[in-house]
């Protein structure tokens, strides 16, 4: 797993304590909002959102930048692809 | 015999037109709104429809607004959803005295869990003062529940100086709106609070069908797991006949809310004016800042029971206590918390009216409720008094 710091996020994502699969529900919706290059950020405690969500990037060509652990809840910051 | 049904808070009958909104999802409509072709678009469809009507009701985003099958679901979801939430910043809630049970049971059970409950107290018109809330508040407070109005006995709460006072202090709000939501003016952006639970049966929707408003932003653990139906935050697939109806009704209520309270305000007045007149018969509640369908008493020397009895008889169909409690043969906590003795407090008695009722509905009540009362007193061994039965004001105890 890649750890990085200090990422500004274009877009942050709340989606804490909700349920599988919303981490990727709303990864599609939110990237979707997004210009190419820009980074969203999204926070949830969701274990299985560790393989998931770089899974979903490596399958969408979408860039993984990394993952912060904040304690209570992860936050993942993915970069939409350029083209 | 006529019918004349005197007990709004229990339950509403169904609105003709909400009825006619539902057929369609009853019968041919019949789609799970989790799939992805024809049936179930269009139960998805409806379902985001109901969200708007219900979302216009009390002023929020579409978004905020939480389909439960229960009134008791939206407590239960609001209380133990924060108060987990938000665990790792403290272990204290507050909720009042004049709480349905789905509040204080939700209360109960985070105490058992390792949460402080403080159970705020209420003055004898059952007002929870804002000043109490305030000092009520400790640095482990993350949570406070107020309801918007008792059902009991009818009083509307200061819910936006509590939310104030709260709102100083990081605490996230709930109210339960289940009696006023549909009934009187809710806004969520007046009150000030962060979560509301109402209920569509208490405004002439569908039972099966309520909602908590979640202010944008809130994180809320949810109370049942599973799919990912409302937004991943309601598991379990959507009883959309009853959602669907619940907008319907929350349509109606927006547009008459006016006219119903404008119908409602004077025949409930008449009743509260002609039977507090009655010897040793007193008004619960708030006499001017209560709900404008609802008239509840205490009378002396006879329990309340007793007197639903003659009234069915006679066709009048009321409440005594909290109205799903009637059944459990308790002083009622929230008559207790307002000062009024056990033993007065057994001869506790709701009318809450509804637009099906007339003013003859009224007149006929007045006219049997002061006779059944008499009657009850001529053969009650309590007439002249109560007694040594006096004085038990332990809060539920079991009627000897």
């Amino acid at each position: 797993m890649k750890f990085v710091e200090n990422v500004k996020p274009d877009v942050t994502t709340d989606i804490v304590y909700m349920m599988c699969p919303m981490h990727l529900l709303k990864l599609e919706e939110q990237i979707k909002e997004l210009e190419p290059g820009q980074i969203l950020e999204i926070m949830t405690d969701y274990d299985g959102a560790l393989e998931d969500i770089p899974s979903w990037c490596e399958k969408t060509g979408n860039e993984f930048l990394g993952m912060e652990d904040s304690g209570d809840f992860f936050k993942f910051y993915i970069k939409k692809r350029t083209r | 015999m006529k019918k004349h049904y005197f007990d709004h808070v229990a339950t509403n009958p169904l609105h003709p037109d909400v009825l006619d909104a539902m057929m369609p999802y009853l019968k041919e409509e019949f789609g799970n709104p989790m799939s992805m072709y024809e049936y179930g678009i269009k139960a998805k469809n409806a379902i985001e429809l109901a969200r708007e009507k219900v979302a216009a009701l009390v002023n929020s985003k579409p978004a905020e607004i939480i389909f439960t099958a229960s009134g008791a679901e939206a407590n239960n979801f609001a209380l133990r959803g924060i108060a987990l939430a938000r665990q790792n910043e403290g272990k204290h809630l507050l909720v009042s005295r004049m709480e349905h049970h789905s509040v204080l049971n939700s209360a109960r059970f985070l105490e058992k869990s390792g949460f402080t409950v403080t159970y705020l107290p209420v003055d004898r018109n059952g007002v929870v003062d804002p000043d109490i809330v305030k000092k009520a508040i400790t640095k482990e407070t993350t949570v406070i529940s107020v309801t918007h109005a008792s059902s009991e006995v009818g009083t509307i709460e200061p819910i936006r100086e509590i939310a104030k006072v709260a709102k100083e202090r990081n605490i996230t709000v709930h109210t339960d709106a289940v009696a006023t939501t549909g009934n009187i003016p809710v806004d969520v952006k007046e009150l000030g609070v962060d979560l509301l639970s109402m209920s569509a049966h208490q405004f002439y929707g569908p039972k099966g069908a309520s909602a908590l408003y979640v202010k944008q932003g809130t994180r809320i653990v949810p109370l049942i797991y599973g799919g990912i139906q409302e937004s991943g935050r309601r598991a379990g697939t959507e009883n959309v006949p009853a959602i669907v109806g619940m907008g319907k009704a929350a349509e109606l209520a927006s547009a008459d809310m006016e006219k119903r309270i404008e119908y409602l305000r004077p025949l409930r007045d008449r009743i509260i004016d002609t039977i507090s007149g009655v010897p040793n018969v007193y008004l619960t509640g708030h006499r001017e800042n209560r709900l404008p369908a609802h008239a509840s008493f205490c009378v002396e020397f006879i329990e309340g029971e007793a007197m639903l009895l003659l009234l069915a008889g006679k066709g009048i169909f009321a409440a005594s206590g909290s109205a799903c409690s009637s059944k459990a043969l308790k002083a009622s906590p929230v008559l207790l918390s307002m000062g009024i003795s056990s033993s007065l407090a057994q001869g506790s008695i709701v009318f809450s009216l509804g637009t099906g009722n007339s003013p003859e509905d009224a007149d006929y009540l007045l006219n049997e409720f002061p006779a059944v009362i008499k009657r009850l007193r001529e053969i009650s061994p309590y007439a002249q008094g109560w007694g040594d039965r006096e004085g038990g004001g332990e809060e539920c105890t079991v009627k000897e």
